[in-house]
């Protein structure tokens, strides 16, 4: 093969391993994407406030409201709502305390995930403060009490009778240097 | 490009192992590569076996479900990247250079690594079984979070999948190059035969594809040992992204196997029909078609994942979409074989088969584009019925056309052709018989990927795995073949396939010289 053959080749080499390279980046660069796409779009709005355009009561409905808790990881902790069912009219505020309560001898920092049964009908409930839109860092042994205000928008379709409304308290793995002890520490406990 | 200079004039290789380890000739590579897909294909279909010995009856007879979950990772992973995609490189790296005019690839030395980085990553995926806790649990997808709470033997396959990765990569850029800068004075873009064409598309999809898929299995990786929350919805992350990411390059890689498969076919049919491939430019342009668009389709790997329903109705009529280019490359193959003199050598018998067999595929893909009806079918054997259907009956029946077409050429021996021809048709039934009772089953509700099922699936799942047993000893007998040709098959004449017209048959001796196209030939 002459020279000028072979550095032409080497140029496409080098354009070639460039766009693998770049290739390599969008992969990367698809998680904020994915993240700006869910925040555009309202998709996956899970820990912002929402935003209640109309207050008015609909008294002539009631919608039985359940609520439930559950914790993860390997830690001694619990999350438990005060209140298991209420009776909601659409349009109204609703204010729902949970307690949380640290068992274990060695802080958290933890994050709560809402989810919804039926699915659909997270899009009817709107939360303007909730706990979950922040991390807790819960040290040891402490009782905490977390507060949710929500209003279910009258929009709810007419079929819907009863939503579930069910927090999964996360403990922030990694997030420092210390949550590793916390897991050997929570392992041996359980 | 110096070493391949030495070759040429000294003759001085090394013999015995290292000629193999050392060696930087297209056709060594291409062997190896031949020889490697085909071991890792019998691996991975005695994980398919164990599978179906599992599902031959209702209940637990055979493995755990622990392990029954990893023989289907490693099945497909295996199958996928182990099997298919480096038989095909080893098409590309026989052939290419022979159907171009060039004298090698464009970067012997990178030819070398990007094949011997595949056995230590083959190694990687089946030493992933030994280690505690066994090998990865979690489909060949490694959809997160299972993936976050596996053992070591997830981080064995996520390295295997990096090595694979790089050698696909590497080899891509060797094909693309070598296409573009090497071929003989007069070939022209639009006189290269479709099986370059489709090699030429298929690496740059790689190129595009492969690095995303790199950076997936990173990510995974990142989270599972250095505390990032990419895919954990506690710090912030989302498991559905896992899937986003995946299928970005998941869809695109359907098309890498598909794609070099229907060259193969366009070379075998007009051969055996001889008359030319019908809409030869409409063919390459159907081919660009599908390979842009599959990267605009991802998402109807996923309608459940609660997308919003304006993004479930572009995503299933752009996947809809896909069957036109298809359909125009479906119907240029029977134009082809239309009025032609057709002859049913073995070849022409697998092409055939792919031929209908691969449609059939198509269609049932073309159902499962529709979001209504996939929402009822995900991840039932439906799918796994359709996906089968493409690879298997699509993918491998075209390498089995092309090794029968080009085994001559390669080693100036026929191989038997009674039993090719039996070969062919214990294939197809047997295929037949395992995959196509699998879309009943599927329709009437069976999930994929679980080691026990309901008793009213028994009878189907029965058949399956008979159908099973069958096509993986069929393929024993193709192993067979192929030491009988290579030990003691008769000498193949100049040029056996009459109407076959490419560069490797008209320009050079049967069997092609282990030096070919020093001097690049004219083409007219």
């Amino acid at each position: 093969m002459t020279d000028s053959a072979a550095s032409r080749n080497r140029e496409t080499l080098r354009k070639l391993a460039i766009i693998a390279l770049l290739m390599f980046g969008f992969g990367y660069a698809l998680v904020p994407l994915y993240e700006k796409i869910c925040e555009v779009t309202g998709i996956n709005n899970l820990v912002k406030p929402d935003e209640v355009v109309n207050t008015q009561v609909d008294t002539s409905r009631t919608i039985v409201m359940e609520f439930d808790a559950n914790v993860r990881g390997e830690i001694n902790w619990q999350l438990i709502p005060r209140e298991r069912k209420k009776r909601v009219h659409p349009g109204e505020l609703v204010h729902v305390v949970f307690d949380l309560k640290n068992a274990s001898d060695v802080p958290v920092l933890a994050q709560a995930i809402p989810s919804y049964g039926p699915q659909r009908a997270g899009l009817y409930v709107k939360k303007l403060d909730c706990f979950c839109f922040t991390q807790q860092e819960i040290a040891a042994g402490e009782n905490r009490e977390l507060s949710v205000v929500l209003v279910v928008e009258p929009s709810i379709p007419r079929d819907v009778h009863t939503v579930t409304l069910s927090y999964t308290m996360f403990e922030i793995e990694g997030a420092e240097q210390r949550s590793a002890s916390i897991r050997l520490a929570g392992g041996k406990k359980s | 490009m110096e070493a391949v200079h030495e070759h040429d004039h000294g003759h001085d290789h090394p013999s015995g192992i290292m000629r193999w380890v050392t060696t930087t000739n297209h056709k060594d590579i291409g062997t190896m590569y031949l020889w490697f897909s085909f071991t890792m294909f019998l691996v991975g279909g005695v994980m398919a076996l164990v599978i179906r010995a599992e599902l031959f009856q209702p209940g637990l007879q055979v493995v755990e479900p622990e392990f029954f979950n990893q023989m289907t990772t490693l099945h497909g992973l295996i199958m996928v990247f182990g099997a298919i995609m480096p038989a095909f490189v080893g098409f590309a790296n026989w052939q290419i250079p022979m159907m171009i005019g060039a004298p090698d690839m464009a970067f012997p030395r990178m030819n070398n690594w990007s094949f011997w980085l595949l056995p230590p990553a083959a190694m990687l995926l089946v030493i992933s079984m030994f280690v505690p806790g066994g090998s990865a649990g979690v489909g060949w997808t490694l959809y997160a979070p299972l993936t976050v709470q596996q053992g070591m033997g997830m981080d064995l396959v996520i390295f295997a999948v990096h090595i694979l990765g790089m050698s696909s990569i590497m080899g891509s850029i060797n094909i693309i190059t070598t296409i573009l800068n090497m071929r003989a004075p007069g070939m022209t873009m639009m006189k290269m035969p479709l099986f370059v064409w489709t090699w030429l598309i298929t690496a740059y999809l790689l190129i595009a594809a492969m690095p995303v898929l790199a950076g997936a299995v990173t990510m995974t990786l990142t989270d599972r040992h250095f505390g990032t929350n990419f895919f954990n919805a506690a710090g912030g992350g989302d498991p559905v992204l896992f899937q986003h990411i995946f299928w970005f390059f998941g869809h695109p890689e359907v098309y890498i196997i598909a794609i070099p498969a229907f060259g193969v076919v366009s070379q075998v049919l007009p051969a055996f029909s001889r008359k030319p491939l019908f809409g030869y430019a409409s063919m390459v342009y159907a081919t660009a078609s599908i390979a842009i668009l599959s990267f605009l389709v991802w998402a109807h790997h996923m309608y459940t994942v609660g997308m919003p329903v304006e993004a479930q109705l572009y995503y299933m009529f752009a996947t809809m979409l896909i069957a036109v280019p298809t359909g125009v490359k479906v119907f240029n193959w029977v134009a082809t074989m239309w009025k032609g003199s057709l002859t049913f050598e073995t070849p022409m018998l697998f092409a055939i088969g792919f031929l209908f067999l691969f449609t059939l595929g198509g269609f049932t893909g073309l159902v499962l584009s529709l979001t209504p009806v996939d929402v009822q079918l995900h991840d039932t054997y439906y799918v796994v019925a359709h996906f089968h259907y493409v690879m298997v009956a699509g993918a491998l029946f075209s390498a089995f056309a092309g090794v029968y077409f080009w085994l001559p050429k390669w080693i100036g021996k026929m191989y038997d052709e009674k039993l090719g021809k039996l070969h062919f048709w214990l294939s197809i039934i047997f295929f037949n018989v395992t995959f196509f009772v699998q879309h009943f089953s599927g329709l009437a509700g069976m999930p994929r990927r679980i080691p026990d099922y309901a008793l009213q699936f028994a009878d189907f799942n029965m058949i399956s795995s008979i159908g099973a047993f069958g096509f993986g000893l069929s393929q024993l007998l193709f192993l067979y073949i192929l030491v009988k040709a290579i030990r003691s098959g008769e000498k193949a004449p100049e040029k056996p396939w009459e109407g076959a017209d490419t560069l490797e048959w008209t320009h050079l001796p049967t069997p092609a010289p282990y030096h070919s196209f020093e001097t690049p030939p004219t083409v007219k």
